[in-house]
């Protein structure tokens, strides 16, 4: 049994199925091991940076450590993105390198780069292995690490001979990690729960901020309960987006400086803020200062480092959210903060935009709440947002009942929709998964609609075409006088011929009268579908403007 | 403000550049930096001097609280710790200045450790304060070369910083 062959059975003994990655010389052992024994499917993507991404869609898809593999040098630095995009946004998964021999490491070799140390500041944690005896530890403790605590990317850098040479001694994958260093805590701490429950009851105008720290600990159910039983509403950042249901009476929509009046102006007049897994971004708050000076702040993080990090923080709760919630909501009675909610309700009514049809265009805003009408009728949808304009249509008009939004809010890497959905659509083939993108992400990944066919992932893309790289024109109207620089996209494609060309269904359109038979015909669909809407160049992201 | 934080991790290649790497991504600066193996050959201690605030030193204890590496970190609180260093400095030194400078060596428990004709080399173990006093006294003579470690640090009385 080689190195390699000894990884594939780590792989298999964790529940893995799947695997993303692009081959070279030094993982070719790995992709041997692979297909000799046949039982993990490999995805074929098209570039490195997609394997990363599409680990992270499968990852936040199924609730399982995604995994994906490329080859050293150039491979393994193509997928940095990936992996800062998953450090970023907190996702577990194991990325698996391959290294150049280890007797030639240091030395400059063809296709070496130094990734683990490369990836330092984006990776949870990572691995070179130049023993093979220490595999099996190392694959247990890497997913581990990966999914436990706060959630995010381990590398495993692999040199040739490592994956070459044979195992000594008969293969055992340890049933147990013991990491002298590395105890997450889960419970919260009794006293500062006591804090928390006493602080929620004096208070007259309370906020529940979500954020994706929710959605990691699979804590929706709990985070709805517990605003229910004690009535507070709740606003969301943008990685919380989808964890309450949209139309939810509490809920009170997408804060920050691309969310909604009425998240915002509760934030700010709120006595008691209640953070759950928000690392208080400065696209969530700009000045957290501000809101602690009104309000008491709790903030429940399973990362210690997050509390007080960005924002005083008075009752600090280091815990897994999910226990933390529900243990509160036990602990609690139930509350009514009737006027409060109502007033909130009331603002977030009145300013509930009506997007105005315009002949010849697509509506992005109007778009996105009737695919989401139209999806609901059928079933609960992945939404991958890609980054820029498209991805506040989607987070402020896409109607979420018990779906999921997936997005790069942390790093904001564009690009990352096509990828991350084929990932999701894996993991959860029942779904209806869309990536949707501008023409400006949707060039940076277009590569994938080959995965797509060849892998016979039935993602739907929806491109919002503007010409333009409209949040950064957004940015220069604002800051640089509308001078524009580097924002217009002239030179792309016809979108729907592309497609044609890879042999995908496809469409334009150009009026919102045209918008509901589109997206019924993109729905009925069995194959992957691109869609291409024209939008106006003047659209703003901002839901206000 | 100066803090000292006493860092245990675990002994494998390439963790010193994950701490040094991590306190400098975060923006704060390290003023000194020791390390070596403990009584425990797995396990290697740190002592990190970094200049920063209050919030500052919580963020760098947390943060190197992450790396998986790490098996405790302590900020220590002043006065509950002695601190060392250990100075090597090679002065110019005539005949004549000779004696003036082993009486200085004397009088500050510095050990002279290496001669020439031309210079004297000494060494000290002292803390930073009656370190930086050393030099100063040495300077009018002429430091040809200054080799400091940085401070290493151990708890007062029967306190210990261990797992």
């Amino acid at each position: 049994m080689t190195g390699a062959q000894v990884i594939l059975e780590c792989l298999k003994q964790e529940g893995v199925s799947v695997v993303f990655g692009y081959p070279g010389a030094t993982i070719a052992p790995f992709y041997d091991a692979l297909v000799l024994d046949g039982s993990i499917r490999h995805i074929l993507v098209r570039q490195e940076q997609n394997a990363g991404h599409a680990a992270s869609g499968y990852s936040r898809a199924s609730g399982k450590v995604g995994v994906c593999c490329t080859t050293s040098g150039p491979g393994a630095t193509n997928l940095i993105t990936g992996l800062a995009t998953a450090y970023m946004d907190s996702i577990p998964m194991v990325a698996l390198t391959g290294q150049v021999r280890s007797d030639l490491l240091g030395r400059d070799v063809f296709q070496e780069a130094d990734i683990t140390g490369a990836c330092e500041p984006f990776t949870k944690h990572s691995y070179l292995v130049t023993d093979a005896q220490e595999l099996p530890r190392i694959l247990k403790e890497a997913f581990h690490i990966a999914s436990t605590g706060r959630p995010g990317p381990v590398l495993i850098d692999l040199p040739q001979d490592t994956l070459e040479r044979e195992f000594q001694g008969e293969f055992k994958y340890p049933d147990r990690v013991d990491i002298i260093g590395y105890k997450p805590r889960t419970k919260g701490h009794p006293l500062q729960m006591k804090r928390a429950i006493d602080a929620i009851e004096k208070a007259e105008r309370p906020i529940i901020c979500a954020g994706g720290g929710v959605v990691s600990a699979k804590a929706r159910r709990e985070l709805i309960k517990f605003a229910e039983k004690l009535d507070i509403p709740v606003v969301s950042t943008l990685m919380g987006v989808g964890m309450m249901p949209t139309e939810h009476p509490l809920y009170m929509g997408m804060l920050g400086s691309h969310g909604i009046y009425s998240a915002n102006y509760a934030i700010h007049h709120a006595d008691l803020v209640i953070l759950c897994g928000a690392r208080v971004g400065d696209r969530a708050m700009a000045k957290p200062d501000q809101v602690a000076k009104k309000a008491e702040i709790i903030h429940i993080d399973i990362d210690p480092a997050e509390i007080g990090k960005n924002m005083r923080a008075d009752i600090p709760i280091v815990g897994d959210i999910r226990l933390v919630l529900k243990s509160i909501t036990e602990k609690c009675e139930e509350f009514s903060h009737k006027d409060w909610v109502d007033d909130l309700k009331q603002r977030k009514a009145e300013h509930t935009p009506i997007f105005r049809s315009i002949a010849g265009q697509v509506d992005p805003r109007n778009f996105m709440r009737t695919l989401s009408e139209e999806v609901s009728k059928r079933s609960k949808a992945i939404l991958v947002a890609d980054v820029g304009e498209n991805q506040i249509w989607s987070a402020n008009n896409f109607a979420f009942k018990g779906g999921r939004f997936l997005t790069s809010g942390g790093l904001g890497t564009m690009g990352y929709s096509l990828g991350a959905a084929l990932g999701a659509k894996l993991a959860k083939p029942e779904r209806q998964v869309f990536a949707v993108c501008g023409d400006g992400s949707f060039q940076m990944m277009m590569c994938e609609l080959a995965t797509l066919v060849q892998h016979d992932i039935p993602v739907k893309v929806v491109i919002m075409q503007n010409n333009r790289l409209g949040m950064v024109r957004e940015l220069q109207d604002k800051l640089y006088d509308g001078r524009y620089s580097g924002v217009m996209l002239d030179g792309s494609p016809d979108f729907v011929k592309l497609a044609e060309a890879y042999g995908i269904p496809s469409e334009r359109i150009e009026d919102d009268s045209d918008v509901n038979a589109a997206i019924d015909r993109m729905l009925s669909s069995q194959s992957p579908y691109v869609l291409v809407c024209r939008v106006a160049e003047n659209i703003p992201s901002r839901q206000e403007d | 403000m100066r803090y000292t934080i006493t860092v245990l991790v675990q002994n494998h290649y390439g963790v010193l550049s994950k701490v040094a790497g991590l306190i400098a991504r975060r923006g704060f600066n390290i003023a000194s930096l020791a390390v070596g193996v403990t009584e425990n050959p797995d396990v290697s201690r740190m002592t990190i001097a970094v200049d920063c605030d209050e919030s500052g030193v919580e963020q760098v204890e947390k943060q190197l609280n992450k790396l998986i590496p790490t098996i405790k970190v302590k900020v220590l609180e002043e006065g509950s710790y002695l601190a060392r260093e250990l100075t090597m400095v090679k002065v110019s030194c005539n005949a004549r200045q000779r004696e003036e400078i082993m009486t200085l060596a004397e009088l500050m428990h510095a050990r002279i450790i290496d001669v020439t004709s031309t210079s004297l080399t000494l060494e000290l173990t002292d803390t930073t304060a009656r370190t930086e006093n050393f030099i100063s006294l040495m300077r009018p003579f002429g430091i040809k070369e200054l080799v400091r470690t940085g401070i290493s640090a151990i708890e007062l009385g029967a306190n210990t910083t261990k797992k």
